[in-house]
């Protein structure tokens, strides 16, 4: 059974929606920093739903009025790593919340091969099962190019 | 990977026709509340241009290359408002400046005023103003230069990024300074993001000058260069009373000859500063103020008495000496 037969990763906000354009994307952050959020960009190559980490794209952008400002952040991004998954995140700092409120991909690798589902054979007929993302078969050096 | 079973909305075959229209789903979300005007007047009375320029007129004192010059730009941005509202192409101006004036003369106050007006006119999307100097955009070692640029430049983002002393930026003496690459940044996106800000630079004539020589391409890209003029002494008097006037306190008839005195005198020291130095002098009336009332322990001070500035106040200063 394929419960998401076109491949693509969704994670976050938005993600059973088409690609967000950049108009779009700058309205959301717009919101956020209207908020008084504190955006960040993250990317990554291994989509594994338990990597919660990413890596930092820079720091995190505190006191920014305008969204064009995380947008170039973005497209910065995007032309240093344009096969890699990069998400936008924005921080909320109100005591009592400081935590990540808004998450959503912002790029996308041309071919996203999914998951595979390996099965661990284990005392008695227990079975334990793993997802594990074929982005990462190869070595990090060589995943993107291709 | 399987063929998808089904279509997600927009994935692959209508996704430049589902883009254009989300685009322009986005642009009406964000709609100009001017885009219905057709006369200067409609612009004029929605944008709140003309208030921010009675302001401007009543509020600083003198600078009338520089009101003209902000008069003429407000004015093209409200033309271009309406051809644009007619469907005729308007491209948007270059709107980097340089403020060229001596010390005291007023750029600061003029820029937090102009990222008012372009905001006013819907130049701008935020209209706040980020005033940096060297420090904010120049690294200590390599590497460090460009994201602090970045940074700066992000937050600017939407408003006017304000330089001070814009000229430290390039030190001649140096060829290894960083300084170099943070013009290099700054050009880029002053060339490349036109509409999300506007960046002023501001110093003194003979060394801003000396920097846009060394500097051809930032020359180039600012499109707007004002010259602000030392202040008359009849000007620096007003301000002096302007200034007052906003703490207040006001000046005896005495202090205003005082002041009228003083003026012309401080005017040929050394290190002259314009309405700064004004603004310094009065300070330094206040402390004699204070003091004097001070040394009155027992009596009641009256509102008056504790408003005035006495004509003594001025002429204790070592202008007069």
């Amino acid at each position: 059974m394929m419960t998401n037969p076109v491949g693509r990763i969704t994670q976050g906000q938005f993600s059973y929606l088409p690609e967000l354009t950049d108009a779009e994307i700058s309205l959301q952050v717009q919101y956020g920093l209207n908020k008084g959020y504190a955006w960040s960009v993250e990317y990554t190559d291994d989509p594994h739903p338990r990597n919660t980490y990413w890596e930092m794209f820079g720091l995190p952008m505190f006191e920014l009025r305008d969204a064009a400002g995380v947008l170039m952040e973005v497209n910065n991004c995007r032309k240093t790593f344009p096969q890699h998954y990069i998400r936008l995140m924005a921080f909320d700092s109100t005591r009592g919340v400081e935590t990540i409120v808004m998450s959503f991909i912002v790029n996308r690798p041309e071919r996203e091969p999914g998951f595979a589902l390996v099965r661990q054979e284990t005392h008695g007929r227990t079975i334990r099962y793993t997802v594990r993302p074929y982005a990462t078969d190869r070595p990090e050096s060589e995943r993107g190019s291709r | 990977m399987a063929a998808p079973l089904y279509q997600i909305p927009g994935q692959t075959a209508s996704t430049a026709e589902s883009a254009t229209t989300e685009a322009a789903a986005a642009g009406t979300a964000v709609a100009d509340p001017l885009q219905s005007a057709r006369t200067v007047e409609e612009v004029l009375a929605q944008s709140q241009v003309s208030a921010v320029m009675d302001e401007l007129d009543r509020d600083l004192i003198g600078l009338a290359p520089v009101k003209g010059r902000i008069r003429d730009i407000a004015a093209l941005l409200v033309i271009d408002k309406l051809r644009m509202n007619l469907g005729l192409q308007a491209q948007a101006p270059s709107l980097h400046m340089s403020f060229i004036g001596n010390p005291g003369t007023g750029k600061t106050t003029v820029a937090l005023r102009m990222a008012q007006i372009l905001h006013r006119l819907g130049y701008v999307r935020k209209g706040h103003l980020i005033a940096v100097t060297r420090d904010d955009l120049v690294g200590q070692y390599i590497g460090h230069t460009a994201p602090k640029t970045k940074e700066v430049l992000k937050k600017a983002m939407g408003g006017v990024l304000f330089i001070d002393e814009a000229y430290y930026l390039y030190r001649p003496e140096n060829e290894r300074d960083y300084g170099q690459e943070a013009i290099e940044i700054l050009l880029q996106v002053m060339e490349n993001q036109r509409d999300d800000l506007v960046v002023i630079l501001a110093g003194y004539k003979d060394r801003m000058d000396a920097f846009f020589r060394s500097n051809p391409g930032m020359s180039s890209r600012v499109a707007h260069h004002l010259d602000f003029p030392d202040y008359q002494p009849r000007e620096l008097e007003e301000i002096a009373q302007r200034m007052l006037q906003s703490m207040h306190y006001r000046l005896s008839d005495s202090a205003i000859a005082a002041v009228h005195e003083y003026i012309p005198l401080r005017m040929q020291q050394a290190h002259f500063a314009n309405a700064r130095s004004i603004r310094n002098a009065l300070d330094r009336a206040r402390l004699r103020q204070a003091n004097r009332l001070f040394a009155q322990k027992g009596r009641q001070l009256t509102r008056d008495e504790l408003m005035t500035i006495e004509g003594e106040d001025i002429r204790a200063s070592r202008v007069f000496t």
